[in-house]
């Protein structure tokens, strides 16, 4: 029996049309458009300024505070502007806008493909040098990986859980990772396990990724205490909290950390991102993207600098389809729809999927039978008819006893709603209100 | 880049299932059982399916376009689903205008005036099915025997249901192992052979129909299991202590509308639990009421009141049986 979470999850189509593209590397775009807040924390200050002539690896932006991370530069060339633009959230923030010439990489940065497997540095070092490469979570969170690092005195962390389960449909991007780069993926779990000192990793991979199991099986025979745990394919599988109960039977409270349970999470993105830092001395400024969907001609795996628009990445996968109704940076579970593909590509992006506009648009919503169908899909045991109507009426004191905010917003109660009722979206506003309300209670 | 792009909040991808493919799935379950009944009762059958269901539609949809002025909303298939569980649990020989009556009455007051589908309280169909009892007592007891398929309608051969007999024989002193030799075997049970409502007598395939739901994932076995379950305990109980008085539990789970009840009104989504818990305690309520009913109550048959009773304690049930959480929880903060 494959382990998995006790309760609830979905099966929706897999659409993994990208599973056995190999990942291509997308030529340096004539711009880029790079954020300065690509993480969750405060935005980096820009400590450059129009006309700087930039090289590949510099920083571009520093961090701000503790929660923050340091920008690079994905490219060389000059600081055409630093200006406000749209981000693929379709907030407005600062960026910095270079225009590329060449593509000259910092000399500190080793460029050779050689596996660099021995560790030399201290768990101090390494974790200040993830600070300094800028790293965050590229499983789409995108916490600055340092925090993440840093085990608080009190705490007690004795085991790390890499997640390559990628539950999400249609997304390959991590797949291709464990397939193409699995010793350096797992160089970098030895490195994450060393910050944490730890002596004990499970890399979680969904079993309908039979290659990188067998792949990740085969390589961490010589890497002292990583094992690679087959999980049942079910979303949402690589939810923090279900992929901890799924691998150590370890429940993390309501309202807690995997570190109450002592554990530390970690993307299989992230552990290559981690590699690339320690060893190669290389800032986090490019990443595996997924570029995909039904009617795309060419879907495929690229490896893309930060900042380039998300058109490129479309005209790479063969351009935009004719009868393309939605956008969605993300998986189509939990991504977000983009306005407008003129945005550039960010540490979280994992996939651009195309969606045909037969499937954009929402099913006309009808009332709710009272089937309970979300409340068995509902990985957090929550009941999602329910807190939905509380939402909706502005109960909100009732919510946050139904527990509103353990909702992490996977999607399966929408998704499984025959009615089609936009469950998630009022959980998703009541959610905010109930956060918003604690917040005043505790600071009064 | 011409398109105009769609934006919305995830998820940007919805499942499969739709009320209508539920609400015809459920049709699609009734079908063994309706086939069964036509096979015992002949047109007689025919003639009240397709009244109940017309009559039902058509309630729907006038009270909506006319008295409600909304968009009617016959298309999602309730309606079909009532009219034909309406049908199942009358007579096959009720003259049309107490059938339409009885449709009325299901759709026009107990669903309707609560705000339509999603918001009655009570099975809609059990309604409609009481009021009838209540208000013709008559035409509501006269069974029709099953004869194998015959043309006639209102002019059926009548005679006592297997529970009728059985109650009003141990009413008379009679002992059980008399009265069994009044009443078909139970194989016979089994299939079908015995008067009744139109629907509720061929035990077999309703459990068809009811494997098929479970199949379909548009039922869980929570609801039947445990109803037939408690059915089963509570009159194996009472056999147990004295087999002269009471019937054996299979006689119990093989007559009357226990399965129809078990498998297709106590399941109805609006008006049953929304959690497994719930759903068991809701089962097992409306085993021991429906036990209670036939062996002390006026009435021989008592599922249809017990499944009304339990419907009143559903929002209970939802307000404090809630599902097991993920996570102690833990002060926020």
């Amino acid at each position: 029996m494959l382990k998995t979470f006790p309760k609830g999850g979905i099966h929706p189509p897999e659409n993994k049309l990208t599973a056995d593209r190999p990942i291509v590397i997308l030529p340096v775009p004539a711009q880029v458009t790079v954020p300065v807040s690509q993480h969750i924390g405060a935005p980096a200050v820009p400590v450059v300024e129009k006309g700087t002539a930039v090289k590949t690896g510099q920083v571009l932006a520093q961090a701000k505070g503790f929660v923050s991370a340091n920008i690079h530069s994905p490219v060389s060339g000059k600081v055409n502007k630093i200006d406000t633009v749209v981000d693929t959230t379709g907030y407005k923030q600062t960026a910095v806008i270079i225009d590329v010439e060449g593509d000259e990489w910092l000399e500190t940065i080793d460029r050779t493909d050689s596996l660099a497997k021995d560790i030399v540095m201290t768990r101090e070092q390494i974790i200040e040098r993830c600070q300094q490469c800028g790293l965050v979570g590229m499983g789409g969170a995108t916490f600055p990986t340092h925090i993440k690092l840093t085990v608080p005195a009190g705490k007690k962390c004795d085991m790390l859980i890499i997640n390559g389960v990628e539950c999400e449909p249609y997304l390959t991007s991590d797949h291709r990772l464990m397939l193409e780069k699995g010793a350096e993926v797992l160089t970098g779990v030895s490195i994450i396990m060393k910050a944490l000192g730890v002596d004990r990793a499970v890399i979680g991979i969904e079993a309908n990724k039979p290659d990188a199991i067998i792949n990740l099986t085969e390589v961490a025979k010589v890497f002292r205490g990583i094992t690679v745990q087959p999980l049942k394919v079910k979303y949402p599988q690589g939810g923090e909290k279900q992929l901890i109960k799924a691998c150590t039977g370890r429940e993390v409270p309501s309202g807690g950390l995997p570190l109450d349970v002592g554990v530390v999470v970690q993307n299989v993105g992230t552990s290559f991102a981690v590699y690339e830092a320690v060893q190669k001395n290389k800032p986090l400024f490019e990443r595996v993207v997924t570029v995909t969907g039904r009617s795309v001609k060419s879907p495929g795996n690229f490896l893309v600098r930060i900042g380039t628009p998300v058109t490129v990445l479309i005209e790479a996968a063969g351009g935009m389809p004719d009868d393309t109704g939605k956008i969605v940076n993300g998986g189509p579970m939990m991504g977000k729809a983009l306005a407008m593909t003129d945005v550039p590509v960010t540490k979280g992006t994992s996939g651009i999927i195309l969606f045909p506009s037969d499937v954009s648009k929402r099913a006309e919503v009808l009332p709710c039978i009272r089937c309970g169908k979300c409340s068995s899909a509902c990985a957090m045991g929550l009941e999602p008819w329910l807190i939905s109507v509380l939402a909706q009426k502005g109960m909100y004191e009732k919510a946050e006893k139904e527990r509103i905010t353990d909702c992490m917003e996977c999607g399966a109660c929408a998704y499984t709603c025959p009615a089609k009722r936009p469950l998630l979206d009022y959980i998703r506003l009541g959610k905010a209100t109930v956060i918003r309300m604690v917040r005043e209670r505790i600071t009064k | 880049m011409n398109n105009i792009l769609n934006v919305s909040p995830s998820p940007h991808q919805q499942g499969a299932e739709t009320t209508r493919k539920l609400m015809f799935g459920v049709v699609i379950a009734l079908a063994p059982a309706l086939a069964a009944s036509i096979y015992f009762f002949g047109t007689g059958a025919i003639i009240v399916t397709l009244v109940s269901v017309l009559a039902c539609v058509a309630t729907e949809y006038l009270i909506q376009k006319f008295i409600l002025k909304t968009k009617p909303s016959v298309s999602d298939g309730s309606a079909v689903v009532t009219g034909l569980l309406l049908a199942f649990n009358v007579p096959s020989n009720l003259p049309v205008y107490i059938i339409i009556i009885g449709a009325i009455v299901s759709i026009g007051v107990a669903k309707m005036t609560f705000g339509g589908l999603g918001n009655n309280p009570f099975n809609p169909a059990l309604v409609g099915r009481v009021f009838l009892l209540i208000s013709f007592p008559v035409q509501m007891t006269s069974w029709p025997v099953p004869t194998g398929f015959k043309t006639g309608y209102l002019d059926a051969v009548t005679g006592a249901t297997p529970l009728g007999i059985m109650s009003e024989g141990i009413k008379n002193g009679e002992t059980v192992a008399a009265l069994m030799e009044k009443v078909p075997s139970h194989m016979q049970l089994f299939y079908g052979y015995m008067g009744g409502s139109m629907g509720e007598i061929a035990a077999l395939a309703l459990i068809l129909g009811g494997l098929y739901m479970i199949y379909r994932k548009i039922i869980t076995w929570h609801i039947p299991v445990t109803i037939l379950l408690t059915v089963a305990i509570f009159t194996g109980i009472l056999w147990v202590i004295d087999p002269t008085k009471y019937a054996d539990p299979l006689f119990h789970l093989l007559t009357g509308g226990i399965m129809l009840g078990a498998i297709f009104m106590a399941t109805d989504y609006v008006t049953s639990p929304m959690t497994a818990k719930g759903m068991v305690i809701y089962g097992i309520g409306i085993g021991v009421i429906t036990v209670l009913i036939r062996t002390w109550g006026a009435y021989p048959e008592g599922v249809s009141f017990a499944i009304l009773i339990m419907n009143a304690f559903v929002p209970l049930l939802n307000m404090y049986i809630k599902p097991k959480r993920f996570g102690k929880e833990v002060k926020h903060g």
